[in-house]
């Protein structure tokens, strides 16, 4: 370490007309990020640059060049890196495989520095400030920002509703990435319950190999919590590369978890070394507002926010922080909508709770006053989960936090619907097909809304845009980082264009762009993804399905550290005592009034139970165990009073 | 209020500056209009009593209006020099009273202390009820004075929770009604309110019976019951109804703790609650998480850690905390006053304070013991000793925690104290011995609810004597509707009143105490503040600490649907919430087919093997069955299609083809 601070250095004095305002005096930036509270948790992960020098490489070898993507497209890519290694990294491979941005300033997440950037073969092989520029092309980057290119940590291209797929695919919601400066996404791999959790992730990434224009990695979610579902797990977190699944605390009957499973999920997940996604919203209550609404007649989308208010947003979150804390887990909440959810967070995270917040690209820009809409398309379009608050403070709040660290990621929760698949719900609101866009406009509003404001600085957006969501999730620092070795997935951020959002400008497949009208400042001027220029002013140029799938291990030192710490801590103990010999009441097993399934027998006020009973609540399990288990038995009693009161059936005899 | 009663209560206080030094030091009588529930507009106006009607010339006219409302054969002679002796004398004995016929006391020098108001008068009381207040009072020859010389004479206080007979995993209580009232009539509690605990299955109207038999034969002071429901479903609507209306019960406790016993999932809460609001009662809840509670417990049984102090370890301070979150959610949701039981911990006390910040109607009880003391005993190593401090929530480890709640009950942020008293013995504890989740859970504190309010809060200067009568007696009134019968020394009140002598201090000691449980968790605590004398329906039943209580004399007191404190404000929000659709035109556009190709929700789990070559094993949780009676299907919703081919069966396409 103390070897590349000094080379650091040296590059800080070099030419004065390269070093920037922010680099020229002694004092440069270097903030070391909100996450350096832990101890060492930065020093581990910042990249050991000696390894990199000329002529060792690390064992991390790139992809080779884009002619074979294209043969490639059938194997799963990604899988066997070692591959690549015959195809030395020579000066013999076509041009596009080396590139030099020249003149930048390149922004990580904790300081920027001016600097070139040498790619080749996909990966970054140099920083420095005067590379001489060879016969290769070089985009110049003129002064502008050169970012780590965005990862967008919640994206759903091709989660079914009832049967349908989403309009953007894994070609169009990339491409769509690609255009909004996303250079990687993970997606959602959303199995039905009774679904094998195995065969949904091959699916999705089968489907993702062949369309994907940018790297892209998985997030499985659990539809139903059983025994079977363990193994699973155990597979996809040991050998495919997943190390982040989510669970819903929403959708009643469907995917829903109690506490108890969502107990034993969060315990399971934590041995594996899984982060645990939680859709938090407390379902059972949405399901009688649901029905409470239409009940009152209520059917248009406008219903949608009604049902599902922000107070039970904040109440899950809540809980699945307290579930979290109890498990010692760390927990990623998923889509933070709501202030008073956004505020549960940070207050938990004050008393030390490990939990990461996502806001997404519509609650930072829009809020949830269209419902009301007299366009139904337009209403309807608005439709996710948990909603956009009608309040309209609400963006503000969300990129304030984000500013300050509370929240730490911007997802989009891309996953779009044609108007007429949400027509589906037309006639009922509950069955809209739940999701907006917002994955290629995400990084441009944080920079408008947050950066532009004066909320947030630039390596602020690098990290709630990119580096966290990396740290999290274990890409780091081979994506969020600029530096030698990272992938060369880059951008180069142009911060004064202007461009208004609308349906028909847009990548995405959808019709309707819930941001339709906005203006934004701030943009891509070209992207790079493994190293390849994929945009470049305001023209995409992607092959299908060169995107490749990144294999995530499991333990995350961001989340994990702590808790392997914590774990040691907390270790519970009893209390050493003599035993007990003191008189112990002899329990009598008086008049127990549980029966195990409900008696028929009429009550002395004779109200039958109702015709609908509630047979959730039955007593009865397979495991043989029963409710007096607990109570030692006597070989035999006389029931003196037996429930029900005495019979009189002797009086027949 | 009048400017007349102002008038004449200061020079009253002035001349007798050298009583009031024992709460308030400022010569002026207070005259707070702010008690917490005075943000209802117009609340305080209904319920404070005309004290006008109390003065010599007015007294005629509100005489009358009682007398015409008990009976309305009385004499009709209402002459204008007509005296007050006259009228009470030759009233008959009304239908309650006949026990209490002849009992007639005056209550003479003491401070009168109401939640909003102190003064000096004497109290005569007749009949079981307060019939006169004031100085120089004209009464019958022969009455039997109480001297409260030099000490407050405040309303009895009302315990709001207590579980007398409630049974815990087959164990009664060791002090049942009567040696329970006993207690607590000796601690200065002159009602109680006592926990129906309906077993699932069990009707409500039978076991509230069964209740009401046993306390009417045993108690020795007056109570009302509560009900706690086990097990909710729409069947439960007609009882409830009946309760309400008929019974006089208008409170109902919920468990969202004790799994698969008494707990209640969040949809039947918000249903309960939901139809609570309609009967205008009030939804109680016990809050815990009792899904993770039941995992912790495992967890810890597995460790190995099997004594008491593994209560308190599968208990923590967050699962009450998250419950409680839970519930004020729920019930905002549904428009329902809530009533959180048994307020242990901090941050559960916090997240009710917050929520009263944001409006939201709900209130807050701190227990006897969670005031006094704290969960550090559970790692006693006398068992015994350690299992009598064991309850639910559990006391909190935190030894600041009885401070802090303490101060939020000043504050108004808490609202009402309750004992939560349910005694075992020692050996009824003992069950639970190498178990600690059988543990019959309950601690003692009906007798020292209120000297621990009075020390730990008025001697503190935390609290002024006004508030420490509103907390321990007058809220708890407002709020199950029992104001201002009980709760108040006002005419007409009920004659429950204790002379409160400030100066004494008493020891809590397991061999003093009138329970007959051996253990008392505040052993060896010394409280200022006592009770000296005790009136209880008119009656003296606490003199020179000797207890004079009759088994049986305690009056049931039906409690009438929507108290005034807490539905004023649902009401108008009731009005206000309604959510309005928005008037649009038919969606004319193109509708996306709906495929039912990938419904893979089966009614019922399917057996089929999963690809894994585990099958499923062990306990499977079969509440989890979307299985009803009602006919509905999971995909009620989905319109059907009168054939359609399956492209993509559920869980893939079978190969049974390729066998013919």
């Amino acid at each position: 370490m103390s070897d590349c601070r000094r080379q650091w250095n040296r590059e800080d004095e070099l030419p004065v007309y390269l070093a920037g305002p922010i680099s020229t005096g002694p004092n440069q930036r270097k903030s070391f990020g909100m996450f350096s509270s832990v101890e060492g948790a930065f020093e581990s992960k910042t990249i050991d640059f000696d390894n990199y020098a000329v002529g060792r490489k690390g064992s991390r070898t790139p992809r080779s060049g884009s002619r074979e993507r294209l043969l490639d497209t059938g194997e799963p890519v990604g899988k066997t890196p070692s591959e690549g290694r015959e195809g030395s990294p020579s000066g013999d491979e076509t041009g596009s495989e080396r590139l030099l941005i020249k003149g930048g300033r390149v922004v990580n997440d904790d300081q920027s520095l001016y600097a070139d950037v040498y790619i080749e073969d996909g990966l970054i092989k140099y920083l420095q400030s005067m590379i001489i520029p060879l016969s290769f092309p070089h985009p110049y980057a003129n002064g502008r920002m050169v970012i780590p290119g965005g990862i967008d940590v919640d994206t759903c291209f091709m989660k079914p509703f009832l049967g349908t797929q989403p309009v953007d695919d894994f070609l169009q919601g990339t491409k769509a990435a690609l255009a909004g400066g996303t250079t990687m996404i993970i997606d959602h791999v959303s199995p039905q319950p009774g679904d094998s959790l195995l065969e949904a992730f091959e699916r999705w990434q089968e489907a993702a190999d062949k369309k994907a224009c940018c790297d892209y990695s998985l997030h499985v979610d659990i539809p139903q919590w059983n025994e079977s579902v363990k193994d699973e797990l155990e597979l996809l977190v040991q050998e495919k590369g997943i190390n982040s699944f989510q669970v819903y605390m929403a959708y009643k009957d469907l995917y829903q978890m109690s506490d108890s499973e969502l107990y034993e999920a969060f315990s399971f997940l934590k041995q594996l070394g899984a982060v645990v996604l939680v859709h938090a919203e407390n379902g059972d209550l949405i399901a009688q507002e649901q029905r409470k609404i239409l009940g009152m007649g209520i059917t248009g989308p406008e219903g949608h926010p009604l049902s599902r208010p922000e107070e039970l947003e904040a109440e899950a979150v809540f809980r699945a922080i307290t579930l979290g804390n109890r498990v010692n887990c760390p927990i990623y909440i998923t889509k933070v909508m709501s202030k008073s959810a956004a505020d549960t967070i940070t207050q938990a995270r004050r008393k030390g709770c490990l939990v990461f917040g996502e806001a997404i690209t519509a609650s930072l820009a829009t809020d949830g006053s269209h419902y009301w809409s007299k366009n139904w398309a337009k209403a309807a379009a608005y439709v996710t989960s948990p909603p956009l608050s009608p309040d309209p403070t609400t963006p503000d709040h969300l990129h304030t936090l984000l500013a300050c660290g509370d929240l730490q990621v911007v997802g989009s929760a891309h996953c779009t619907y044609s108007t007429s698949q949400k027509a589906i719900g037309k006639d009922d609101f509950t069955l809209i097909p739940e999701g907006t866009n917002g994955v290629e406009e995400r990084m441009g509003f944080v920079w408008d809304k947050a950066v532009a404001m004066g909320k947030m600085d630039e390596n602020q957006f690098v990290a709630v845009t990119s580096t966290n969501a990396a740290k999290i999730f274990n890409l780091y620092p081979r994506k969020g980082r600029i530096a030698v070795g990272s992938d060369a997935d880059i951008v180069i951020w142009d911060p004064d264009s202007v461009k208004t959002i609308s349906a028909k400008l847009q990548q995405s497949a959808g019709e309707y762009n819930i941001f339709e009208g906005l203006e934004c400042r701030g943009g891509p001027a070209l992207v790079l993804s493994q190293g390849q220029v994929v945009y470049e002013e305001g023209k995409l140029q992607v092959q299908q399905g060169t995107g490749r799938f990144i294999p995530r291990k499991h333990f995350p030192d961001l989340a994990y550290q702590r808790v392997k710490f914590r774990n040691q801590v907390k270790g519970k103990q009893g209390v050493i005592r003599g035993m007990y010999d003191g008189p112990v009441y002899d329990v009598v097993p008086t008049p127990k009034y549980i029966t195990p399934s409900p008696s028929a027998k009429t009550s002395p006020t004779s109200h039958q139970p109702p015709p609908i009973r509630n047979l959730h609540q039955s007593n009865f399990s397979l495991s043989g165990a029963q409710i007096d288990d607990n109570m030692p038995r006597r070989s035999g009693h006389r029931i003196v009073a037996p429930p029900g009161g005495r019979s009189n059936i002797t009086s027949l005899g | 209020m009048s400017s007349s009663f102002r008038l004449r209560c200061s020079p009253e206080d002035d001349c007798s500056s050298l009583l009031s030094r024992l709460g308030s030091d400022s010569p002026r009588p207070r005259m707070k209009y702010g008690g917490m529930f005075c943000s209802v507009e117009g609340a305080f106006e209904n319920k404070t009593l005309n004290f006008e009607s109390f003065s010599p010339q007015t007294q005629r006219r509100r005489a009358a209006r009682t007398r015409s409302d008990s009976h309305d054969g009385g004499d009709a002679v209402r002459g204008a020099g007509q005296t007050v002796v006259s009228i009470t004398s030759n009233h008959p004995a009304s239908f309650l009273s006949a026990c209490f016929q002849g009992d007639r006391l005056i209550v003479k020098g003491g401070k009168i202390v109401n939640d909003d108001q102190s003064f000096y008068a004497d109290v005569y009381i007749e009949d079981g009820t307060i019939k006169q207040m004031g100085e120089n009072l004209i009464i019958p020859s022969g009455v039997r004075t109480v001297d409260a010389y030099g000490q407050l004479v405040i309303p009895g206080g009302i315990d709001a929770n207590t579980n007398l007979q409630a049974p815990q995993k087959g164990l009664n209580p060791t002090d049942d009604f009567y040696q329970g009232t006993r207690a607590a009539v000796s601690g200065g509690t002159t009602t109680i309110m006592d926990h129906v605990l309906v077993e699932p299955g069990m009707s409500l109207l039978s076991a509230f019976d069964q209740w009401r038999d046993t306390a009417e034969q045993r108690a020795c002071c007056d109570f009302s019951l509560h009900l706690d429901i086990t097990r909710w479903h729409d069947g439960l609507y007609e009882e409830l109804e009946t309760l309400v209306k008929d019974k006089g019960v208008n409170s109902f406790l919920f468990f969202m703790a004790y799994k698969d016993k008494y707990q209640s999932s969040d949809s039947q809460l918000y249903e309960a609650f939901w139809v609570l609001r309609d009967l205008g009662a009030i939804a109680q809840v016990h809050a815990e998480n009792g899904d993770i509670i039941d995992e912790e417990q495992k967890k810890l049984l597995c460790l190995g850690i099997t004594g008491p102090e593994g209560h308190v370890l599968s208990h923590p301070e967050e699962v009450e905390t998250e419950a409680v979150y839970r519930a004020v959610t729920i019930a905002k949701q549904a428009n329902c006053p809530l009533y959180v039981t048994k307020v242990m911990s901090k941050s559960a006390a916090d997240v009710i304070a917050k929520a009263r910040k944001k409006g939201m109607v709900v209130y807050g009880e701190p227990i006897t013991a969670g005031l006094a003391t704290d969960g550090s005993h559970y790692w006693s190593k006398d068992w015994a000793t350690a299992a009598a401090f064991v309850m639910s929530p559990p006391l909190n480890p935190d030894p600041s925690t009885p401070q802090y709640l303490t101060a939020l009950l000043a504050c108004g942020d808490l609202q009402v104290t309750s004992s939560a008293q349910a005694s075992f013995s020692t050996a009824q504890k003992a069950v639970g011995k190498d178990d600690f989740t059988l543990i019959p859970e309950g601690t003692n504190g009906i007798e020292e609810r209120m000297s621990v309010v009075w020390d730990r809060a008025v001697c503190t200067g935390k609290m002024d004597e006004n508030e420490f009568v509103a907390v321990t007696s007058t809220n708890a009134a407002k709020l199950f509707n029992m104001y201002p019968r009980k709760g108040r020394i006002a005419v007409g009140s009920d004659a429950d009143i204790v002379v409160w002598n400030p100066k004494e201090t008493r020891t809590v000691s397991a061999k003093t105490h009138n329970l007959t449980v051996e253990v008392n968790i505040l052993e060896g605590l010394e409280f200022r503040g006592v009770a000296s004398v005790v009136i209880s329906g008119g009656r003296v039943v606490l003199e020179d600490g000797k207890l004079n209580v009759t088994e049986g004399s305690g009056r049931f007191i039906p409690r009438k649907a929507f108290p005034d404190a807490v539905y004023k404000r649902i009401r108008a929000r009731s009005k206000m919430a309604e959510a309005r659709g928005v008037p649009r035109g038919n969606y004319d556009g193109p509708v996306h087919d709906v495929i039912s190709m990938t419904k893979s929700v089966p009614p019922t789990p399917t057996s089929r093997g999963p690809p894994c070559p585990k099958t499923l094993t062990g306990s499977r949780n079969l509440h989890q069955s979307g299985f009803t009676l009602a006919g509905s299907q999971v995909d009620d919703h989905i319109p059907r299609r009168s054939t359609q081919r399956i492209v993509a069966p559920p869980g893939g396409r079978s190969n049974i083809t390729s066998l013919s």
